[in-house]
C-alpha cells in the first residue's frame, strides 16, 4: 500500500510539474476559454432570453450551472491527451515496464484532471459571483457542485484515455474531441432548459448525462436544497450507471493496448 | 562450458489478427554476456523485447528472465530489469534528475537512496552539469544517455536496449558501445535490437538474426562469419565476356569453395587464400584473363545477413540529430 501510494503521489507529481513548467498552458488554465462563455455569451444573451423560461433571475445566472458542467466536459474529454502523447513517444512503455501497480498512471491521471476541474469550477463560481450569482446553498452546495462534477469528471476522462489508447495516430484523437464536445453540449440543458427546445432535441437532451448534472447544479446556485436533492439523488445514479460504462470501457481498452 | 541462463525463451509465437509477427522463437541468452537481435525493420525484434519485459502477453510459448516467467511472474521480472525504449522516451518539462527522480519512485527507492543513485548515474552518463535543465533543451545524444540513465537506475540485472544507436551521430554513439561494454565489464546481462550490422559485429557477444519472426542463424560473429565457409576473393576482369568460361574453369578446384558471376568478374569463396590464390591465378592465365583488380575479404555480417536472409538488410534512412 505504501509503495502505490509512492507511485501514484510521484506520477502525480509529474503532471503538476508538467504543467507549472508551461506558463501559457498554466495561464490558461485558470483563465480558460469557458469563462468567455460565461461572461460573454451569459451577457450577450442577458435581453435575449426570457426569465420566464429559464426560471432564473436572470441568464448569467442560469447559464453559471451550464459553464460549470461544460467545463467538467472539456477537462474531462481532453484528460486522455498526456497519456497519448506518453504512449506515442514511449513514455507510457517506460513506466509500465517498472514494477508498478498497473493502475497507478491512471490513476494519477485521475487525480490531477480532478483537481485540475475543482480548481476551474471554482473560478467559475468565483467569476458568477462577480456577476451576482451567489450559490443559494452556500459552501456546501459548492462541495457538492465539486462532487457532482467529479463524478461527471470521471466517466469523461475515462472515455478519454480509452480513447488515447484506442486511437491510431493524434489527429484521429482530436478530431474525435473536436466532433463531440459541441453536440454534447447543445443537446443538453447548458444554454436552454429542456421546456423550452425543440421536441427532438429535448428528446435526445434527456439521454445526455450532462444534462442529469446540470439538472443538479442548477438548483443548488438558483434555489436551495429542498428543490435541489431530488436532482442530485437522480444524478449520483446517472453517473454511477455513466461511470461504470466508461470504466469498463477504458479499462478494456487500456489492457488492450498494454498487452 | 556450462553457463548461468538469464533469458530462456521457448517457442514463443506473436499473432496480431491474422499476422505472425514472431513465429516459433526460440532461444537462451546467457548471464553477462550481450546478445543482440539483429533484423530488418519489422523482423519481429521489438515485438520479442517487448515480450522479455513483460509488455507483451505471447500468443503462445513463453519466455523466462532469471528463472521468472514474465506473464505469471511479471512484477518480480520488471524489479530485475532496466528498459531503455527505442523512442526518445523523455518528457520534454521534466528536468534529467526529475525523470530519474519519478522512475527511483516507481521502483520503490527511498529518498536518500535515489539521490545517492541518482548521482552515481548523472556522473557515469556525464550528465551532471545539465541535470536540472529541463529535457527540451537536450541534445539527441543527451537525451539517448538520459535513456540509459533511467534504464540503469534500478541497478538491473538485465538490461534491455531498444535500438540504442539509431539516429545518433557518430560520436554518440561510439560513446553509447562504450558504457554498453562498460556495463558488462561490471557483470550486467544486456540485450539489445539493432538493425546495424557493424553495432552487433562490435558489441555482441552473441546475436540471433532475425526475419520474418524466424530466427534465421544465432552465434557469436565469429562463429556465423566462419560458418559461411570461407573467405572470399574478388575478381574483376578485363574482358567481362571471359567471366564464365573462367568460372567454369575454377568450379570444383580444391581450395575452392564456390564461385559466383558478378558483373565486373567473379566472387571465389576459398578455403584459404594461402591455397586458392596460386589456383586462382592460374587457370586465369591459361585462359589469358586479364586481371583487373583483386581483392581479399574476410566475411562481414553483411554476408552473413545476406546469406540466412536472401537479402540485404534494409535501412531506413535514420533521422539525422546533431550533439
Amino acid at each position: 500500500m505504501a509503495h502505490y501510494w509512492q507511485e501514484i503521489s510521484a506520477l502525480t507529481m509529474r503532471w503538476v510539474r508538467r504543467l507549472s513548467r508551461e506558463k501559457f498552458s498554466m495561464l490558461f488554465t485558470l483563465v480558460q476559454p469557458m469563462l468567455f462563455w460565461l461572461i460573454f455569451f451569459g451577457n450577450l444573451f442577458q435581453r435575449a432570453a426570457d426569465t420566464q423560461v429559464t426560471q432564473a433571475p436572470n441568464y448569467i445566472s442560469f447559464l453559471a450551472a451550464g459553464v460549470v458542467v461544460m467545463t467538467v466536459l472539456n477537462n474531462g474529454l481532453a484528460g486522455g491527451v498526456d497519456l497519448l502523447f506518453d504512449k506515442e513517444n514511449g513514455f507510457l512503455e517506460r513506466l509500465m515496464s517498472t514494477p508498478i501497480h498497473r493502475t497507478s498512471v491512471i490513476l494519477s491521471r485521475f487525480i490531477f484532471v480532478m483537481a485540475i476541474t475543482s480548481m476551474q469550477v471554482l473560478v467559475i463560481l468565483g467569476v458568477s459571483y462577480l456577476f451576482g450569482v451567489h450559490p443559494a446553498t452556500g459552501i456546501l452546495g459548492v462541495a457538492m457542485i465539486l462532487l457532482i462534477g467529479m463524478m461527471f469528471g470521471v466517466g469523461l476522462t475515462a472515455i478519454s484515455m480509452a480513447m488515447a489508447f484506442s486511437v491510431k495516430s493524434h489527429g484521429d484523437f482530436f478530431s474525435v474531441l473536436g466532433f463531440l464536445s459541441l453536440p454534447m453540449i447543445f443537446l443538453s440543458s447548458a444554454l436552454v432548459p429542456l421546456t423550452a427546445m425543440p421536441g427532438w432535441m429535448s428528446f435526445l437532451a434527456q439521454f445526455n448525462p450532462m444534462t442529469w448534472a446540470i439538472d443538479a447544479v442548477r438548483p443548488l446556485i438558483l434555489s436551495g436544497w429542498t428543490e435541489a436533492l431530488p436532482h442530485i439523488g437522480m444524478v449520483v445514479l446517472v453517473m454511477l450507471v455513466f461511470d461504470a460504462l466508461c470504466l469498463y470501457g477504458g479499462a478494456k481498452a487500456f489492457r488492450r493496448a498494454m498487452g | 562450458m556450462d553457463r548461468t541462463i538469464a533469458i530462456d525463451v521457448s517457442h514463443l509465437s506473436k499473432t496480431y489478427d491474422s499476422y505472425r509477427a514472431v513465429d516459433d522463437l526460440s532461444f537462451q541468452v546467457y548471464a553477462g554476456e550481450i546478445f543482440g537481435l539483429l533484423g530488418p525493420n519489422g523482423a519481429g525484434k521489438s515485438t520479442t523485447l517487448r515480450t522479455l519485459i513483460t509488455l507483451l502477453h505471447p500468443t503462445s510459448g513463453t519466455a523466462t528472465v532469471m528463472g521468472y516467467d514474465t506473464v505469471r511472474d511479471a512484477d518480480k521480472v520488471r524489479t530485475l530489469i532496466g528498459y531503455v525504449p527505442q523512442e526518445r522516451a523523455i518528457d520534454r518539462f521534466l528536468t534529467g534528475r526529475e525523470h530519474l527522480q519519478l522512475l527511483g519512485a516507481l521502483y520503490h527507492l527511498t529518498k536518500e537512496e535515489a539521490a545517492k543513485r541518482i548521482a552515481e548515474l548523472l556522473t557515469l552518463v556525464e550528465l551532471e552539469a545539465h541535470a536540472d535543465r529541463p529535457a527540451k533543451t537536450y541534445s539527441g545524444g543527451m537525451k539517448r544517455k538520459l535513456d540509459i540513465a533511467c534504464g540503469l537506475l534500478p541497478n538491473p540485472k538485465v538490461l534491455f536496449l531498444d535500438e540504442p544507436t539509431l539516429g545518433l551521430d557518430v560520436q554518440s554513439r561510439l560513446r553509447i558501445w562504450e558504457y554498453v561494454r562498460m556495463l558488462k565489464a561490471r557483470g550486467m546481462t544486456i540485450v539489445m535490437t539493432t538493425n546495424y550490422l557493424d553495432e552487433a559485429d562490435q558489441l555482441c557477444d552473441r546475436l540471433a538474426i532475425i526475419d520474418g519472426g524466424k530466427i534465421k542463424t544465432l552465434g557469436s560473429p565469429v562463429e556465423l562469419k566462419i560458418a559461411l565457409g570461407g573467405d572470399i576473393v574478388s575478381l574483376t576482369l578485363k574482358e567481362t565476356d571471359r567471366i564464365h568460361s573462367l568460372e567454369s574453369a575454377l568450379k570444383d578446384r580444391p581450395a575452392i569453395k564456390a564461385v559466383r558471376a558478378t558483373t565486373k568478374g567473379l566472387d571465389i569463396r576459398v578455403e584459404s587464400p594461402e591455397k586458392a590464390l596460386p589456383t586462382i591465378l592460374e587457370s586465369a592465365n591459361r585462359l589469358g584473363c586479364n586481371i583487373e583488380f583483386i581483392q581479399y575479404n574476410r566475411p562481414r555480417l553483411d554476408d552473413v545477413f545476406i546469406a540466412h536472409t536472401g537479402r540485404a538488410i534494409t535501412e531506413s534512412i535514420p533521422e539525422s540529430e546533431t550533439v
